[in-house]
């Protein structure tokens, strides 16, 4: 029989294994978009129109699409996401609405992105007469992203100290008072974090924007809010199953910029979080 | 007959079923310090948060009976809650400074009040810390963060953060337990000079300092004031069986 | 009880509270506050918009066409043929298979993580963890047709390498952030007492794991496996792109290493090519359906055990 001291030994060395099972193949999918793509990607594939059947040419206006959807949605989103997390953090009694809420909030993060998809083309595109549109892509996405900045934002202000509440309203502040001028100034970093991871989920997601917004092959820029875009995680997916004859490397190209844009904004996130949790007072 | 500055008419509060006092009545009157003392959860903090409402945030309780102020009852529907509790201060068992630097935590009251002109914050600033026996030791870093300072000076910082406001009543609870005996002193005797100008009711940490800053003292006892008379009294000659079995140690 | 003492009077102040002024900031206040509530309950208000406009243009495809051919084996839209059992057994075959291979692969991360790994170690796995979970779903299909694919054809021996094997891996992945940060909240919230009473007793650190800690988290590292089929089944992209799509029954183990076809992808490759209230086009709107009650009941399950762990203890 094997000592005890052993199987520990073997159990551990399992369980590193299993861990660098899980986070190497990150890096590998990190490498090979990075080595295959970085060849391709210059200023002009970044600053060009496609042409010759998107054979040629950048990737400019997909660039532009998603940085437009990606505002149009924070624009959207914010304001609701963040109230949203002040009234359950902050006014929100424990009652059954309360639990409704809740309840709500978890089964918007569980709805499948594609459903989103599907809410998006019946109630913006078609009942709401907005066609196929940045308006109609950018409230779906919007919707899609609350419940994300909602739970992190009240996770944010439930680490603020009670306290602080207590002593603004001993001074003669009103609930709203305190939650202005000491809740969310702390709470703060957190908020801005989770603003982010979530419209990092809107830049990257592809089937929301299928029948809302996403255009297969549009080589100009967008003129108003009723017209379509190219995305680049759509313009991914077209050049890499739609087209045949696509070259590799401006597919790999594509992937290296949206993988660039959607790991720049993760690292940000985990900078502020990280930046502001040493330097927080309480 | 000097005229009351509270009155405590018949109060019981409950916490859901627990009732946490039962029917109080007392006078409280003006420029003098007031202690509540007695056993834990004997109702004198609940007292306390009564008087400038500060226990409404907490759901699930219920109250009868009336606090007046000047003669006007405070839990009436016209009362205008922020002004309230600016008249009636309230400092904390544990320093509670808020983030930021000592002058944003002193002028914290004013801003909430709309009062931000830098003259007369700069006026309330120095006039507080100094009520507060403090601003000797802050004001060369008025800026730098309040968290910085000792426990000490945290807790005479929160009670000049109240005195900004100028309030008629200042309620303490335990304002003192977590500070060491030097700190203490000066806690106390800032008391002694501030009574000139406020009202002060105070729940302190120990028997001993009770007797040494009341004017008169009320002994509570699971949610029943059983004794309420001048300091100079209650602590040498106690009345009540209970009271003196307290004071002696007997309990507690 | 009141008594009499001579007090030093020289301030008389008479407190103002009169009838309460609205104070200059009140209106705006109750703006502010009202605004925040109606955001708060507007939440619901969304959940319920999108359940009904998924049954405003889903609900005629169950009297447009019989129910045994709703819920038959074959989907031919072509031929009006839209039997979606195929589809629901995809997903189904897929997620099965996904959680599979992220159950254990997650619990023993989250458990390296949380009781074994060194501090250093920790800093480096999280952040890249949340990494993955950020990686659009787009690039990592794009990544298993490319270089997935082509590994497992050559080294399964498989026709093609878009199987339903390929599509469970690469949403294994996709849910193993999900389940290692459930699982790791889950293994976090077990007393330290229960540890060092084991440790006490001469249980190796090993034994106290496996033998105390990971049973007392089962409840929730059943939460956290339901979260991540949730995401599995709801996977769109990904899946598309490294399935293979046949909408044929997958009903054997072999299945595994052949193409399937999931909801999801149903929905996202067809729903383009659809004429707007034709019979089709409200199939596609039904397995919405479907799919939306489907991860509704799924979250109910979780979001219990998330409540209970909210509100239990100390708020704040």
């Amino acid at each position: 029989m094997m000592h005890r001291s052993h199987v520990q030994k073997l159990g551990f060395a399992f369980l590193t294994l299993c861990a660098i099972t899980v986070v190497a193949p990150i890096l590998v999918v990190i490498g090979i978009i990075f080595v295959e793509g970085v060849r391709v990607v210059s200023w002009e594939f970044i600053s060009a129109v496609p042409h010759d059947g998107m054979k040629e040419g950048g990737i400019f206006p997909a660039i532009v699409g998603t940085l437009l959807l990606t505002l149009g949605t924070a624009v959207c989103a914010i304001p609701v996401g963040v109230g949203g997390s002040v009234y359950l953090a902050e006014y929100a009694k424990d009652n059954w609405m309360t639990r409704a809420i809740r309840l709500a909030i978890v089964n918007l993060a569980g709805i499948p992105s594609i459903v989103y998809g599907l809410f998006g083309l019946g109630m913006f595109v078609l009942f709401m007469h907005m066609g196929t549109s940045i308006l109609a892509g950018v409230l779906t996405l919007a919707i899609m992203t609350l419940p994300v900045i909602i739970s992190t934002s009240e996770e944010a202000l439930r680490t603020v100290p009670t306290e602080f509440r207590t002593v603004s309203a001993s001074l003669g502040g009103t609930r709203w008072q305190g939650i202005r001028y000491i809740v969310l100034p702390q709470a703060l970093p957190g908020i801005i974090t989770g603003i982010i991871l979530g419209l990092l989920r809107a830049a990257g997601e592809t089937a929301p924007i299928l029948f809302t917004v996403a255009a297969f092959y549009l080589p100009r820029l967008p003129q108003s809010p009723f017209d379509q875009v190219m995305a680049l995680p759509y313009h991914l997916y077209v050049i890499s199953t739609q087209v045949p004859g696509m070259p590799m490397s401006v597919q790999y190209g594509t992937a290296l910029v949206l993988l660039i844009l959607v790991l720049s904004m993760n690292f940000v996130a985990t900078i502020i979080r990280s930046y502001f949790r040493r330097r927080r007072q309480w | 007959m000097v005229e009351p500055k509270i009155r405590i008419e018949g109060v019981s509060y409950f916490y859901g079923d627990f009732q946490a006092l039962d029917d109080i009545s007392m006078d409280i009157p003006p420029n003098s310090v007031t202690v509540f003392f007695g056993p834990a959860s004997g109702g004198k903090t609940t007292m306390l948060r009564l008087i400038n409402r500060l226990n409404d945030i907490v759901e699930g309780t219920r109250m009868s009976g009336s606090i007046l102020i000047n003669g006007k009852n405070i839990y009436d529907p016209d009362i205008n809650l922020a002004e309230l509790r600016r008249r009636v201060g309230m400092v904390f068992a544990l320093p509670l400074p808020l983030p930021g630097t000592i002058r944003e935590n002193v002028v914290y009251g004013l801003k909430l009040a709309g009062i931000v002109d830098r003259n007369r914050t700069d006026e309330v600033l120095e006039r507080s810390l100094d009520q507060a026996a403090i601003w000797e030791e802050v004001k060369d870093r008025l800026d730098s963060p309040a968290n910085a300072l000792s426990g000490g000076q945290q807790q005479r910082l929160c009670i000049a953060r109240s005195l900004a406001l100028e309030p008629e009543v200042l309620l303490l609870d335990e304002p003192t337990s977590g500070l060491d005996p030097i700190s203490t002193r000066k806690v106390e005797e800032s008391l002694h000079e501030l009574k000139k100008l406020y009202t002060i009711i105070i729940v302190p940490h120990s028997i001993q300092q009770a007797a040494r800053v009341a004017d008169q003292a009320a002994f509570f006892l699971m949610g029943k004031l059983i004794e309420y008379r001048p300091g100079t009294e209650i602590f040498t000659r106690p009345r009540e069986k209970r009271t003196e079995d307290y004071i002696t140690g007997r309990f507690g | 009880m009141n008594f009499n003492l001579a007090p030093n009077t020289n301030k008389s102040t008479t407190l103002t509270m009169k009838k309460s002024k609205p104070e200059r900031s009140t209106w705006s206040e109750f703006f502010v506050e009202s605004s925040i509530r109606v955001v708060g309950f507007s939440t619901i208000g969304f959940v319920a918009l999108i359940f009904l406009f998924l049954l405003r243009e889903g609900l005629p495809i169950f009297y447009e066409i019989s129910p045994a051919n709703v819920f038959g084996t074959r989907w031919y839209p072509t031929f009006d043929i839209f039997g979606s059992l195929p589809l629901i057994l995809g997903s189904a075959y897929v997620t099965v298979a996904s959680i599979l291979i992220a159950l254990p692969l997650g619990v023993c991360t989250a458990v390296f993580v949380r009781e074994v790994a060194p501090q250093w170690t920790r800093e480096i796995l999280k952040p890249l963890i949340e990494v993955l979970a950020g990686i659009p779903s787009v690039v990592l299909g794009f990544f298993g047709m490319h270089v997935i694919a082509p590994l497992v054809r050559i080294n399964l021996d498989a026709p093609t390498g878009l199987t339903a094997f390929t599509g469970a891996l690469l949403l294994a992945y996709m849910s193993l952030p999900t389940i290692i940060s459930v699982a790791e909240d889950a293994l976090d919230s077990v007393p330290k007492s229960y540890r060092d009473a084991a440790l006490a007793m001469g249980a190796t650190k090993w034994q106290t794991i496996w033998r105390i800690v990971v049973p007392a988290a089962r409840s929730g590292i059943a939460t956290a496996v339901m979260l991540g089929m949730g995401r599995a089944i709801g996977e769109t992209m990904a899946v598309m792109m490294v399935t293979g799509n046949a909408a044929r029954m997958p009903l054997s183990v072999n299945s595994l290493f052949m193409p399937v076809r999931t909801m999801t992808a149903t929905i996202a490759a067809e729903m383009g090519e659809v004429a707007n209230g034709s019979v089709h086009y409200h199939a596609l709107f039904g397995i919405g359906i479907m799919l939306f009650i489907l991860t509704f009941c799924i979250n109910l399950v979780a979001a219990k055990a998330i409540f209970k762990k909210r509100y239990r203890g100390g708020l704040r």
